[in-house]
């Protein structure tokens, strides 16, 4: 039992730290393209310095991304031997398309950041888009497989192992489009808005400057579209939910109790030894309605579940609250700043809005830590939905503890060291007056 | 025709031979930047990371293809593979995150001061430990050490710690390091560093020479159905003469500086010498009893992935080859070498 809970603390905590830069993998080259883009269009050499700058964040970012990434290929076969090799032969398609899109991203990105002047301008952004798609669907093939674990298909388990197995089918389960959707305005909502706020912190001190109002306008533009898309999602999400994985949804609302025109609860702390949920702000019918688009609908209560089929709502339920939060607060901040710029766009750089996008800055990658939380506690006891047992996939290998702890300091030093990089480059942006030299830094 | 399974066995060994003439020489690169001492200490790291920066994301990608193919395809030998040496490739991983991200600090630091920092040392010691990990997993895997009962792992987990993977993963120290140098030596047209890396190239080679007879004779004992398959099969003399002559090739190239032929038939014989592991380890994946066949996953699948690496490589292999067109086209032709 702690081997196991060792186990999935080690995958979390893995999971926690990569799911950053894999984010960061997707949304940032959107980012540096648009501005070369904006470059080439407008022949503005802020737009160049801007590309170039946030080109050597992407390299950075992906860096580390492709080792915890690395990581994690293999840590499924060193924790989840079992998993593996049940799941391996059925849902590896995905990986070994995901492992393409990644070369190309790692083909691309080397000549975006060292090519400058070695390729011609448009061949150099044809790069840089190429590195966008590459870390886009890199991102939509890892969350196919994961969807597959929420809903799986294309195989018949006979004696614990799959039969007839259909690897377009398993790729292509039911999960899939709701969930790669949800995760990619994420990914883009979470970078725009982490950048977005850099720059708009940065704007609060030096407020004429040109290079951080350009670079604030564009990663506005990419996340805010994204988070006011991603409520939409979101609805998409959840009523998969209610209709493939009502427990997780019960546990998700913090609803114990099977009951028609169930109400929704925001906020609360659910209780499951009581078997309610305190404290909550409850909007009678509302839960029916959104997740059955009907105000009388029924929706399945924790306690209508095997006592060891029900995930643990408290983690759940507060991570799904958090989320719902943050994503609110992003839409309502993007939706605000589209009804600034459509009418006055120097508005944008006012205090109170440049300190708006500004305090959003974590709220994005808040919001994807909260969001994974909820897909994998929500699923638990299972690793594989109502096919295998996470206390089944374990590794029969101990110690786990020590790997844990060497992991967990190691990510550590390496989160604060990439921080620190980053931050350095920050630091090293050009002051208010115009585009310094962008061969600097 | 070959069957799938040798099909997509052989698609991990093509990518294990890539990654070992890219990837590796990456790793001995960071090997010669930990060794790099005396006056020009600074312009060998600073050669090592221009000659490294624009490639090594991509290089790194070749083993991820390699464990993917053997998770997707031989699935339950993954399980074995991870449970039995689960200690090695926890190591190796540290090292690969540990050399990766150090190499990303370290060389966009490069930019602005000559010191190689701490992020440069970890990025070296990290290039020194990974292949040794590697190989001897690698070695562990053919030792005939990791047995399975009905296709599951049974009993301990320290097959890698005897002789003979230790000895596999000092070969492949040693031929990473023999790659990189002999690279090195035509990616500056400074003579001096060319000869430091001309005489570094030579004693690598030695020392991968010397491995690539001691690793057979450890097999005998410490991997016996490896060295069985190894000696006694009928491409073995072919394989041993090819090996020797591109050897014995390199070494001359070298001596005579005709570098653009010591780094052909340097790469030739890492080559050969990798071919040569898949060709006595085939069919098994993990001897004494996991082969292709019987850990394979499903024929639907075995087929969506030769698929899959059909098409991946009709994309990827022209994206790698503008890769080092664009940036290491001089270096390619000899002519960077050759510049006053």
């Amino acid at each position: 039992m702690t081997e196991l809970v060792l186990a999935r603390a080690q995958m979390a905590m893995l999971f926690a730290f990569h799911i950053v830069f894999a984010v960061a993998g997707m949304g940032m080259p959107v980012l540096m393209v648009a501005a070369e883009w904006a470059h080439l269009r407008t022949g503005r050499p802020v737009y160049l310095d801007l590309a170039k700058r946030w080109a050597r964040g992407t390299a950075v970012l992906f860096a580390v991304g492709a080792v915890s990434g690395t990581v994690l290929s293999f840590e499924l076969g060193l924790l989840w031997p079992r998993f593996m090799e049940f799941a391996g032969g059925v849902i590896g398609l995905p990986f070994a398309l995901e492992g393409f899109a990644f070369f190309a991203e790692a083909i691309f990105l080397g000549i975006y950041i060292y090519g400058w002047d070695r390729v011609g301008p448009t061949l150099h952004l044809l790069s840089g888009a190429l590195v966008a798609a590459g870390g886009i669907l890199s991102g939509v093939f890892v969350v196919t497989a994961n969807a597959w674990m929420n809903s799986p298909a294309g195989f018949v388990p006979v004696q614990g192992m799959p039969s007839g197995v259909s690897p377009l089918a398993a790729m292509l389960n039911p999960a899939w489009k709701t969930e790669v959707l949800h995760m990619t305005l994420a990914a883009f909502a979470a970078s725009g808005f982490a950048v977005a706020g850099i720059h708009a912190f940065k704007l609060l001190r030096d407020r004429e400057n040109p290079f951080h109002r350009r670079a604030l306008a564009i990663a506005l533009a990419v996340g805010g579209t994204a988070a006011v898309l991603q409520p939409v999602s979101g609805d998409f999400s959840a009523r998969f939910a209610a209709r493939n994985q009502p427990a997780k949804l019960a546990a998700m609302e913090g609803q114990f109790r099977t009951e028609r025109g169930a109400p929704l609860r925001i906020g609360g702390i659910p209780d499951a030894a009581a078997g309610r949920t305190r404290f909550a702000i409850e909007i009678p019918k509302a839960l029916s309605l959104l997740a059955f688009h009907d105000p009388d609908a029924e929706v399945a209560g924790l306690s209508s579940f095997p006592p060891d089929e029900r995930p643990d709502p408290l983690p759940v339920h507060l991570a799904f609250q958090v989320m719902v939060a943050c994503g609110s607060a992003m839409a309502l901040v993007a939706l605000t700043a589209g009804w600034l710029a459509a009418r006055n766009r120097d508005a944008l750089f006012r205090r109170p809005f440049l300190a708006a996008a500004a305090a959003c800055g974590p709220l994005g990658l808040l919001a994807v830590e909260a969001g994974w939380t909820v897909t994998e506690m929500g699923r638990q006891p299972w690793a594989i939905h109502k096919v295998m047992r996470t206390s089944e996939a374990v590794t029969t290998a101990g110690g786990l503890a020590l790997p844990f702890l060497f992991f967990t300091v190691l990510y550590a030093v390496l989160g604060v060291s990439a921080a620190w990089h980053l931050r350095r480059e920050i630091a090293a942006s050009p002051a208010g007056g115009g585009p310094t030299d962008p061969g600097e830094g | 025709m070959p069957d799938a399974p040798t099909l997509l066995s052989g698609a991990m060994l093509v990518s294990l031979i890539f990654y070992a003439l890219l990837g590796g020489a990456d790793f001995g690169g960071g090997v010669w930047d930990l060794l790099s001492r005396g006056r020009r200490a600074v312009d060998h790291r600073r050669l090592v990371a221009s000659a490294i920066g624009p490639v090594w994301e991509t290089n790194h990608i070749w083993v991820i293809v390699a464990v993917v193919v053997l998770f997707t395809a031989f699935p339950r030998a993954f399980a074995v593979v991870s449970t039995a040496l689960f200690v090695p490739v926890t190591l190796l991983l540290a090292g690969v995150v540990l050399r990766g991200a150090a190499f990303a600090f370290h060389a966009y630091r490069l930019h602005d001061d000559a010191e190689p920092g701490r992020w440069g040392a970890v990025f070296a010691a990290a290039s020194l430990v990974s292949p040794v990990l590697l190989g001897a997993t690698i070695g562990a895997m053919s030792s005939g050490r990791v047995r399975t009962e009905s296709l599951v792992f049974t009993g301990d987990t320290s097959a890698w710690l005897a002789p003979f993977p230790v000895a596999v993963g000092l070969l492949t120290l040693a031929l990473f390091s023999y790659v990189a140098a002999t690279y090195l030596t035509l990616e500056t047209p400074d003579p001096g560093l060319q000869d430091d890396f001309r005489a570094r190239a030579m004693w690598s080679a030695a020392a991968t020479a010397f491995l690539c007879v001691l690793v057979p004779v450890l097999a005998r004992s410490g991997a016996p159905g490896f060295y069985e398959a190894l000696t006694g099969s009928e491409w073995s003399v072919p394989l041993v003469v090819l090996t020797g002559t591109s050897a014995l090739g390199a070494s001359m190239a070298l001596r005579l500086r005709v570098y653009t032929l010591a780094r052909a038939c340097a790469a030739l014989q890492s080559a050969l010498v990798i071919a040569g592991w898949g060709l006595a380890q085939y069919p098994y994946l993990v001897r004494p009893n996991l082969t292709i066949y019987d850990t394979a996953a499903s024929p639907s699948m075995l087929r969506l992935m030769l698929y899959a690496l059909a098409v991946g490589a009709v994309f990827l292999f022209p994206s790698v080859f503008a890769l080092f067109r664009i940036f290491k086209r001089d270096v390619l032709s000899g002519r960077h070498a050759r510049r006053p």
